[in-house]
């Protein structure tokens, strides 16, 4: 009897070797421990027997069956592990192939600049004010104490429709405009498009300008100082050098040009800065009293400070662009570098 | 303005190296521009003289010359130069000299004749482009002295920018003045004696115009030689100013210009035909200039006359035929005050720009016209010889500009620049700047001289306070302002959010010109009335857009045209129209996008981007609103008329309108493509709905899908109108999820899979409740639109 049980249970035993998949090891189970199985039979037989060879015998069954449930139970798991590392290779991937779907396209350098210059001076309550760029003779230039044959007006090659209308040839206009909408205290900064009839390689006819200007009881020179000061060196996020350097611009006096150590070459002179060290970036100034008497505030009351600069070539500055033309041929290549 | 150091020098020599003089001025508000050396780098060259010269034996062309160059003995130097003769003195580079350009000298053989050195034209030293032989001294050069000692050629050329403002500083004096100040130094003003009388010969002289010309100065210089020579000192001065030099009376009037800044004018008195008349012109009197070109005129231009015609442009150029030459005997010399703004603009408007106009438009000194004249007096007849005539005088004092005092108040100054002075600093100043000041009670009374056309209030003299005790000097502040709080405007979808998210969705942002070409423009927008330039740069740059198109399809172009086949652009920006004679400038953001929808990828199979593509762009950025915008079909010169669509608000406003590029212009403009364009107004665009809190049902919502059969004209819109006019509250959203023509519908129809989503606030939906709605629903498709249930 116990020779024929060990037969079954070596039987059984190869047959789990046997099975190539679980289906197959279902197979040898049902083969052995179903309702026909090898060891169900077995011990339906055991009734056939004395009582206490029953015991013996039927001890011996369950534990050749105990024998069997633990190999079924090891070859399962190994077939389990061998189906999950094939499905595991099957499904690999080369993970450095792209992405799919859509890409992100960028913005343009002028308008990433436009926006640092308007975000640090938001950040201290300066309101963003726009103006027409088809503008009159009295904003760009009469009210600003530019009268007609004033030499200043040579220096603006402008753009006209008219004898009275003109392309702004900077964004000034729009701090008269402003101030004749409302009263000071003023913090403005305008930015936007100006044209000047020039084209050549460090000029093209529409360029970007940024103006602003404040208005106040006790506004001083040191203020306006302070802040171009703090402005540059927050733009460039860097400690650079300034300097202010008399200058001319009829809506302002004193006026001033601002100079900034050479950003190129760290102020030892280049070609970028014509070898002086030092970069003109920008023009400020007291607003002129002319000014405030022509939008009816009273300059013995206030007094303000207003400053200028060309967004092109602060972007140039801060990106290595080395020539202005490029930023309005629109080629994708010079674009996207800025993504 | 270019001007000698040297020169300054002479006027005023603080102890400062070129570098630091040149930062002086740069930071007094002139800026210097550029710095050259007079001359270039070279050494060894010596003054010598030729004691005798003989045939070269082998070579007709060259010379052997014995050479006293200061030794014991003279040297040999073999010379080809035409004009080298015993006697003459010149600049001779002796052996181990370097000349311009890194030629050395040696010791040579020239066709077996020894040479020890070289005698030396101009070119060869670097002082002119170009000469005709060797360069000639003066016979009093001492021999042996260093060549660039007797030149002082080791003198620096200055460009100063100067700003509009600053006429005084277009001479030497003014340049000088200003250094002065700077380096708390006195000034050396020119100095010379005024020539005596020796004839009673004088031109009449009649001002017409003295508002124009308050001041007119002239004489009758006779037997002058125009022929002598101008000095070796003079042209070295004027080449350093760059000015060549013309002949000796040219040369003094342009030498007097740039050392005290006062332009002058020499007549051939013989070809004046009666007196002189200051006069506005004649319209289309012609008048020959000395440049060449002839002119005519319009009744509103100052000129000098005489009782025949027009001799010259007052204060810009003088006319050819009274031109001084080598023939003159006798010259009559003016000098004369036009006031600034009769001069600004005329030397422009005949296309000219001299010297003289560039003085007179911004300011020239009107007390100086004795002195000048006197000193270009003293000149021409040191060089040129000359018996001297009176000066006749016309002047007008009424027409000379005023120079008011101005009050110079000190907690002006502190207040505006932040800093004190004392009363000495303050006097210092001022007085260093040629200004009268004088104490009051209020601070002090201030009054600019006659070279200064630029102070005309307080603020003028701060700035000049500022300037001189240096910008950079002057205190800083943080700025302490006022503050509120800021404000969060929700009524408004920022600008910012809309080109983000057309970034996001892969639009790259270009910038184009506002002005495009007129065909172009004509081109797309064929009824829209254009703004032109009156002088654009160019034709391709010459009306206003009216749409944003015009640039981004070129720019599309522009990068398809370099191997970019694929477009996606957005631009934000004022578009320009003409409305009845009203110019219009609206804020825009236009768009275009070309080629396949996503970038060339292995993971998506390529499509080329559709209307449906860039219409969910649209629809992304108005539900950034919450405003609801109708697409309707809509004809557009430029556009596809079957695939454009208005934009249309629920008010009826149009905010503007999308399509594919027409088909015609696609192939006229060069595009392989179809090409898909957006337009949107930027103000109706940006307005955004504050959210309103509605209630949510407790009920349960129930989805039900129908189809029906339309014919195939009928829109998506019409259908979802029609349902919405069912007015059943129950109806939640209605959605199209599939169109189908084929097989099984009728040709000309179509069908239209519909998904329905009901629910209700007060009860959950009862299946007969829910068949009443949809027999509402099927019964209103039928009875509009003529809708049949699809089996």
């Amino acid at each position: 009897m116990s020779a024929n049980i060990d037969e079954i249970l070596s039987q059984a035993i190869q047959a789990l070797a046997q099975s190539k998949d679980l289906n197959e090891l279902d197979q040898v189970r049902v083969d052995y421990l179903g309702k026909k199985g090898e060891f169900t039979l077995q011990m339906k037989q055991l009734g056939q027997l004395e009582p206490d060879q029953r015991r013996e015998v039927g001890q011996i069954i369950n534990k050749a069956k105990g024998q069997f449930q633990q190999a079924l139970e090891a070859a399962k798991n190994k077939l389990q592990a061998a189906e999950l590392e094939q499905r595991l290779a099957a499904e690999a991937i080369d993970v450095s192939l792209p992405g799919r779907g859509q890409a992100i396209a960028g913005l343009h350098p002028v308008t990433i600049t436009l926006r640092r210059i308007s975000q640090i001076f938001a950040g201290v309550g300066f309101k963003v004010v726009e103006g027409p760029e088809i503008e009159d003779d009295y904003h760009n230039f009469e009210a600003l104490n530019i009268p007609a044959h004033h030499p200043a007006r040579a220096m603006h090659d402008t753009f006209y429709f008219d004898a009275h209308t003109v392309l702004r040839t900077h964004t000034s206009p729009v701090q008269i405009r402003a101030m004749e909408a409302e009263k000071p205290p003023l913090k403005v900064i305008a930015p936007g498009r100006v044209y000047r009839c020039d084209s050549d390689l460090t000029h093209t006819p529409m360029f970007h300008q940024v103006e602003g200007f404040l208005v106040d009881e006790d506004v001083s020179f040191a203020d306006l100082k302070g802040v171009v000061y703090e402005f540059l060196r927050a733009f460039f996020e860097k400690d650079i050098q300034v300097r202010f350097r008399p200058s001319y611009f009829p809506f302002t006096e004193p006026s001033a040009e601002v100079d900034i150590e050479c950003v190129m070459c760290d102020g030892d002179g280049c070609r970028v800065c014509g070898q002086t060290g030092w970069l003109e970036v920008m023009g400020c100034g007291m607003i002129h009293p002319e000014v405030f008497k022509s939008v009816e505030i009273n300059s013995e009351m206030y007094t303000g400070f207003a400053f200028g600069m060309g967004v092109e070539r602060l972007a140039m500055l801060r990106y290595g662009i080395n020539d202005l033309r490029m930023f309005f041929d629109n080629d994708l290549k010079f674009l996207q570098q800025f993504n | 303005m270019q001007v000698s150091e040297a020169w300054l020098r002479e006027l005023v020599n603080p102890g400062i190296e070129t570098a630091t003089l040149i930062e002086q001025l740069t930071m007094a508000g002139l800026e210097v521009d550029a710095v050259e050396p007079a001359a270039a780098e070279f050494n060894n060259v010596v003054v010598a003289q030729v004691v005798s010269m003989e045939q070269h034996p082998n070579a007709d062309k060259l010379k052997v010359c014995q050479v006293n160059v200061g030794e014991a003995e003279p040297v040999q130097i073999v010379c080809g130069a035409q004009n080298v003769r015993p006697g003459l003195k010149i600049p001779a580079a002796l052996i181990g000299a370097v000349l311009p350009g890194d030629f050395k000298i040696k010791k040579s053989k020239l066709r077996g004749e020894l040479s020890f050195g070289m005698l030396c034209s101009e070119q060869e030293l670097g002082l002119a482009p170009d000469a005709d032989g060797l360069m000639e001294l003066s016979d009093s050069a001492p021999v042996g002295t260093d060549i660039r000692e007797y030149l002082s050629l080791n003198d620096s050329m200055i460009e100063v920018d100067l700003t509009p403002n600053r006429a005084d500083c277009l001479s030497v004096e003014g340049i000088a003045r200003e250094i002065a100040v700077l380096n708390k130094l006195p000034m050396q003003a020119v100095a010379f004696e005024n020539k005596a009388v020796e004839h009673a010969q004088q031109q009449s002289i009649a001002v017409n115009e003295a508002q124009h010309c308050p001041r007119y100065l002239g004489r009758l210089i006779q037997n002058v030689d125009p022929k002598a020579e101008t000095p070796l000192w003079m042209q070295e001065k004027l080449r350093r100013s760059g000015i060549r030099s013309l002949g000796p009376l040219v040369d003094v009037t342009n030498y007097v210009l740039i050392e005290l800044g006062q332009p002058l004018h020499a007549f051939d008195a013989d070809t004046l035909q009666g007196g002189i008349q200051v006069r506005k012109s004649i319209k289309d009197e012609s008048l020959a200039l000395l440049n060449d070109q002839t002119i005519t005129l319009d009744d509103e231009t100052l000129v000098i006359a005489d009782d025949k015609r027009a001799l010259a442009l007052a204060g810009v150029m003088g006319g050819s035929e009274t031109a001084v030459t080598d023939d003159t005997r006798n010259i009559f010399l003016e000098c004369a005050f036009f006031s600034p703004i009769s001069i600004a603009g005329k030397a422009r408007q005949y296309g000219l720009h001299t010297d003289s106009s560039h003085r007179f438009e911004r300011g020239v000194d009107f007390t100086l016209q004795h002195r000048a004249i006197e000193r270009a007096t003293q000149l021409i007849v040191d060089i040129c010889g000359g018996s001297v005539g009176a000066i006749s005088e016309v002047k007008d004092e009424a027409c000379l500009p005023e120079r008011a005092a101005v009050q110079l108040r000190p907690h002006r100054i502190e207040k505006i620049l932040g800093v004190t002075l004392s009363g000495d600093e303050v006097q210092r100043i001022f007085n260093g700047l040629g200004m009268q000041v004088v104490s009051n009670a209020d601070g002090w009374e201030i009054t600019p001289p006659g070279f200064r056309f630029d102070i005309a209030i307080e603020a003028d003299l701060l700035e000049e306070i500022g300037r001189i005790v240096g910008y950079n000097n002057l205190p800083n502040s943080s700025l302490l302002m006022r503050s509120e709080l800021g404000t969060a405007v929700e009524s408004i979808l920022p600008q910012d959010r809309i080109k983000d998210f057309l970034v996001d969705r892969d639009y790259q942002e270009a910038i184009t010109y506002s002005f495009v070409d007129e065909n172009i423009q004509q081109l797309i927008a064929p009824d829209d009335q254009t703004i032109s330039l009156k002088n654009p740069i160019s034709s391709e740059l010459s009306v206003m857009r009216t749409t944003l198109w015009c640039g981004l399809l070129n720019a599309a172009l522009y990068n398809i045209n370099r191997q970019q086949s694929r477009v996606r652009l957005f631009e934000t920006g004022l578009s320009f129209l003409s409305k009845q004679g009203e110019t219009v400038q609206q804020a825009k953001i236009a768009g275009l996008a070309s080629g396949n929808v996503n970038a060339e990828q292995w993971g998506e199979k390529a499509r080329k981007v559709d209307f449906f593509d860039v219409k969910a762009d649209l629809e992304a950025i108005f539900k950034l609103t919450g405003y609801a915008v109708d697409f309707k079909a809509a004809k557009h010169p430029a556009l596809h008329p079957g695939q454009s669509a208005q934009l249309v608000l629920a008010d009826g406003e149009v905010m503007g309108c999308m399509g594919m590029l027409h088909p015609t212009l696609e192939q006229q403009l060069g595009f392989d493509n179809k090409v898909f364009l957006f337009e949107l107004d930027l103000e109706l665009l940006t307005r955004k709905k504050i959210p309103q809190f509605n209630a949510l049902s407790k009920f349960p919502s129930v989805k039900r899908d129908l189809a029906v059969i339309v014919d195939e004209k009928t829109t998506a819109a019409e259908i979802i109108r029609c349902i919405n006019d069912c007015q059943e509250s129950a109806i939640r959203d209605v959605h199209i999820f599939d169109i189908y023509q084929g097989q099984g519908v009728e040709t000309g129809k179509k069908s239209v899979a519909l998904s329905l989503n009901l629910q209700d606030y007060t009860q959950t939906l009862t299946d007969s409740e829910i068949d009443a709605i949809f027999s509402k629903v099927l019964d209103t498709l039928t009875s509009t639109l003529g809708a049949k249930l699809r089996d």
